[in-house]
């Protein structure tokens, strides 16, 4: 009942980490399924439908349900905590950004027991995603559950820019916060602009396919060109959604154990926000084969092919970092490690892919599929890696084991080049992607067992992570404030687990680095801005459970209003729109409920502060 | 020593790997890397620029982390807190400078390809003009200029330039002949795509789809055959000759009334689904079953049709046609006949 109604980023962060976990197995065993069937030619392991069922929801799930949520239980995690706040903006939102995520989720994986899960690629690409094409209800689950899942990342991102903006410790300017704060404001600004082109894509879709509008039917004056754009003006930004945070992960855990402040801060700062505004400049190099004819193609080639600058200085930075460092080869540092190499090697494939006239060759390959591995796997996926291992002591109070994490890490780093790097070449000889089989006798027999073999190696490279976190939660708690003892940002400075109110006193921040600044002028903890003080705490609600709980109603009761139930109540209770209607009440008058009804929240008082 | 077996050991699958990639880069016919026309040379020239100034960059990245994390290792009883520096301006701007001269000399190169390949030839008096239309998931060829059309076999004249226009009947799909140039999707009428490309050698190049477009999107392949100039002319004269129908009148029948509702022969039928002239002497049935009486690839013609009609739905998953058996009410004897029939249609 307690994780239901908690509004403490931190408790959400925990619950981020378990529902992203949960989808990540999910789409991992659905990645795993896709390779088993990809083994050997002429494979009949699993149908055509369902092997693009697989590809569709490994790549949905991965993305907005396994990566997003992970990086988002990061940030609740760590953020409030390295700009020295006692939580985030709006707590009460930040449950709700949750919740809708959940049960958006939910949605979207019932259709695998609900008559057909999403078959027209992550991408749903019309008009194989209108209902003429696709006649199942998963797109109908794909839309909706996206669009739910979408509004808690969204609601999110504003609520980490507003609490970036406003709740820094005093003394904290901009050009003194750390990388992964000023990643997470950049990402947060990036999900404000680029989520709003997929919610009205995603409108439009479920208009075309349950209400019979023809936004997208070539037939009736739609376009389907038209959703193309819709979707990779959402669609690159998303990338960069899902990179830039795992960029701040590497820039704190590399300083960190290298003992060395990160070289050059200020262009990393700069790197960045460049990263983000190019990233909007360039969604059409997803379209080069679309026919939108040359000069579109050759603008965009080269737009795409500028944004190797900037995460070049970045990889430079990093380096740097560690030259004339003291580096220290623990789990979260072989990581950050590994993701150098790993991450340049997918962004030099990146640049390759920009040049349009190979990309003709490029694109819808194995070629493509082994470059976005490398980026999205290689970097983001290592980074959580990094990311995890660094601030589990800080978030569970445990140190996780670091035999079992440095298995953890060979496995799935050997894996994953196993599995990805040989997809280059089975691009370049001729292998289309989203194939579901292919013919004997064309080269690719050998390479694709590689791949698979390596997958495997991934799988067992996760189930060690999973041990390792079972394991260690069975251990009493042993984490020290300073774990890794050269923490060098503020969420080091306060116990493992933190209390429920983070930070007793607000601290005075005098630097970059604030704590190691501290440290080095010879104090134990940072200097407190504020004497101690009677803090206030929001309230635990239930509210943000019940609105979610009432959106997901209202999805179901709409996805499934054109249904023939065979006539009866069931029936007359979808066709009239009263799912629909009742689930919407249940939120807007959840909504209603907040409104009208003051809730002041409660206080600490010093006393209790002291009596600890 | 020990050490040294171990990395060695983890590298044997690498090299294995690599040995295979070297060895083989793939058919001829099919692969990227083995170019057989000019659109496709021009793609692998861009290639080999960029992946040489890649290599460069991750030479250097791949030195530089190697040679950190070993020299910087943390020994045992090291203590001291190294120097904290800020950055260096110098650095900073010759990492800024160096990525930005590499991006320039690729995107010159990019851009002059990019409008030599965009050039329209549609209006060229000396290339063959062919309609290409997308179907889930067979290929239709239509060459307006002979007022003619095939399905599943592109015959083209070798060293002619073939001016492509480009549609789709249901979804997206892309045209794709990895060996002869890069791809474009077929777009619904309203946003027809052209492009051109040509085989200066005579042969048969494998051609696939390249945009998820259902179930049998990975079975929607096609072949490419280049001929010689009297060749291609002898084939469009036997293409416009009168229909051959089976010479059994009772089995001509039954393929009028049921086969050639949807498909044409010749001059009779309707070409919904793909056209069937000279079927006997294509590459391949539904473009998967490849004709081959080697039976080193595939299997005789007769035998692919057979395999074909008898499970049109096993072949080719979420496919069109109707079932001969369940849904046109054909006998296995008819089908089989049909087959035979089929079979013998060859052109030439």
């Amino acid at each position: 009942m307690d994780w239901i109604t908690t509004v403490d980023h931190k408790k959400i962060a925990i619950l981020y980490l378990w529902a992203g976990g949960l989808f990540f197995g999910i789409g991992g065993i659905e990645a795993l399924l896709i390779r088993w069937q990809l083994i050997k030619p002429m494979n009949d392991f699993v149908d055509a439908q369902t092997f693009n069922e697989l590809i569709t929801m490994h790549g949905t799930t991965m993305i907005f349900l396994g990566v997003m949520p992970i990086i988002f239980a990061l940030m609740n995690a760590v953020i409030p905590l390295q700009i020295g706040a006692r939580d985030v903006a709006f707590p009460f939102l930040n449950a709700l950004g949750f919740w809708t995520f959940l049960f958006g989720g939910l949605l979207l994986n019932l259709s695998w027991v609900m008559g057909g899960a999403p078959d027209a690629g992550w991408t749903s690409y019309t008009p194989l995603s209108t209902s003429a094409y696709s006649g199942t209800h998963g797109v109908d689950f794909y839309t909706i559950g996206l669009q739910i899942a979408g509004l808690g990342t969204l609601i999110g991102g504003i609520n980490f820019l507003a609490t970036v903006i406003t709740m820094r410790a005093p003394g904290m300017s901009y050009m003194r916060m750390p990388m992964f704060a000023w990643t997470t404001f950049i990402t947060s600004a990036i999900i404000l602009f680029a989520f709003p082109a997929i919610t009205v894509g995603l409108v439009l879709l479920t208009f075309d396919r349950i209400l019979g509008a023809n936004f997208f039917e070539p037939g009736a004056g739609g376009s389907p060109v038209l959703w193309q754009h819709i979707f990779w003006i959402f669609g690159h930004p998303e990338v960069y959604i899902l990179i830039l945070p795992a960029f701040g992960i590497i820039s704190e855990v590399i300083p960190t154990f290298a003992r060395k402040r990160l070289f050059g801060y200020s262009s990393m700062v700069f790197a960045t926000i460049l990263i983000a505004f190019l990233g909007f400049m360039v969604w059409a190099h997803h379209m080069f084969t679309t026919g939108l004819g040359p000069v579109a193609n050759a603008l965009f080639a080269v737009s795409t092919m500028l944004i190797a600058v900037p995460t070049g200085i970045k990889i430079f930075n990093w380096l740097f970092t560690l030259w004339g460092g003291s580096v220290r080869f623990t789990t979260p540092n072989l990581f950050a490690s590994g993701f150098i190499p790993t991450f340049t090697m997918g962004g030099v494939t990146g640049v390759m892919l920009a040049s349009a006239p190979a990309d003709f060759q490029f694109h819808d390959t194995y070629f493509v599929v082994a470059h976005f591995h490398y980026v999205i796997v290689g970097g983001l996926v290592m980074g959580l890696f990094a990311g995890l291992h660094y601030w589990w002591p800080k978030m569970f109070g445990r140190m996780l084991n670091e035999t079992l994490g440095k298995w953890t890490f060979w496995t799935f780093i050997i894996g994953f080049h196993l599995t990805f790097f040989v997809q280059h070449f089975l691009g370049l000889m001729g292998m289309q992607r989203r194939v579901f089989t292919y013919l004997p006798n064309q080269h690719f027999d050998t390479l694709n067992l590689v791949s698979t073999i390596g997958a495997g190696l991934m799988g067992v490279g996760t189930l060690i992570f999973l041990t390792n976190i079972i394991v260690t939660s069975r251990k009493p708690p042993d984490a020290a404030d300073d774990p890794w003892e050269d923490g060098r940002t503020l969420e080091w400075s306060i116990p493992s687990p933190p209390p429920e109110y983070n930070f007793k006193q607000t601290p005075l921040v005098r630097g970059l680095d604030a704590l190691w600044k501290e440290k080095m002028a010879g104090n134990k903890g940072m200097t407190p801005a504020e004497p101690v003080g009677s803090i206030h705490m929001p309230s635990a609600t239930p509210l943000p459970f019940i609105m979610s709980v009432g959106i997901f109603i209202a999805g179901f009761g709409f996805m499934f209003s054109r249904d023939d139930f065979g006539g009866g109540f069931v029936s007359f209770l979808f066709n009239n729109y009263i799912v629909t209607g009742l689930g919407l009440l249940i939120t807007f008058g959840s909504m209603l409920l907040r409104s009208l009804v003051d809730d002041h929240g409660w206080h600490i008082e010093p006393e209790e502060l002291e009596g600890r | 020593m020990m050490r040294t077996w171990l990395s060695a050991r983890r590298l044997l699958p690498l090299i294995a790997v690599f040995g295979t990639v070297l060895a083989g880069c793939g058919r001829e016919d099919l692969s990227v890397l083995r170019p057989q026309g000019p659109p496709a040379e021009s793609s692998l020239g861009l290639m080999k620029l960029a992946i040489s100034i890649m290599i460069v960059v991750l030479l250097i990245v791949f030195s530089i982390a190697a040679y950190v994390l070993i020299r910087f290792r943390r020994k045992p009883g090291q203590d001291e807190i190294p120097e904290q520096i800020e950055g260096s301006f110098k650095l900073e701007v010759l990492w800024t400078v160096i990525p930005l001269i590499l991006v320039i000399v690729l995107a010159v190169p990019t851009v002059r390809t990019v409008f030599a390949l965009g050039e329209n030839h549609s209006g060229d008096k000396n290339a063959i003009k062919v309609k290409v239309t997308g179907h889930q998931y067979w290929w239709e060829f239509e060459y307006p200029d002979f007022g003619i059309k095939t399905a599943q076999d592109l015959v083209i004249p070798a060293g002619r330039n073939i001016a492509f226009e480009l549609t789709t009947n249901d979804v997206l799909h892309s045209f794709w002949v990895p060996s002869l140039s890069g791809k474009i999707d077929t777009n619904p009428t309203g946003a027809t795509n052209r492009f051109s490309f040509s085989a200066p050698k005579e042969g048969v190049y494998r051609g696939k789809c390249a945009e998820l477009c259902g179930p049998s999107h990975g079975f929607m392949e096609f072949k490419v055959k280049a001929v010689s100039n009297d060749e291609f002319k002898q084939w469009i004269e036997a293409q416009k000759a009168p229909a051959v129908l089976p010479e059994d009148p009772a089995l001509a029948q039954t393929f009028k009334d049921q086969c050639l509702k949807c498909h044409a022969v010749g001059d009779q039928g309707l070409a919904v689904g793909p056209n069937l002239t000279g079927i006997g002497s294509r590459e391949s049935v539904a473009g998967i079953l490849l004709n081959d009486d080697t039976r080193q690839d595939g299997a005789p013609v007769e035998e692919n049709l057979k395999t074909w009609l008898h499970d049109t739905q096993g072949v080719k998953p979420g496919n069109r046609m109707p079932d001969p058996s369940k849904d046109m009410g054909l006998t296995d004897d008819e089908i089989d006949r049909i087959a035979e029939y089929l079979a013998s249609y060859k052109l030439n």
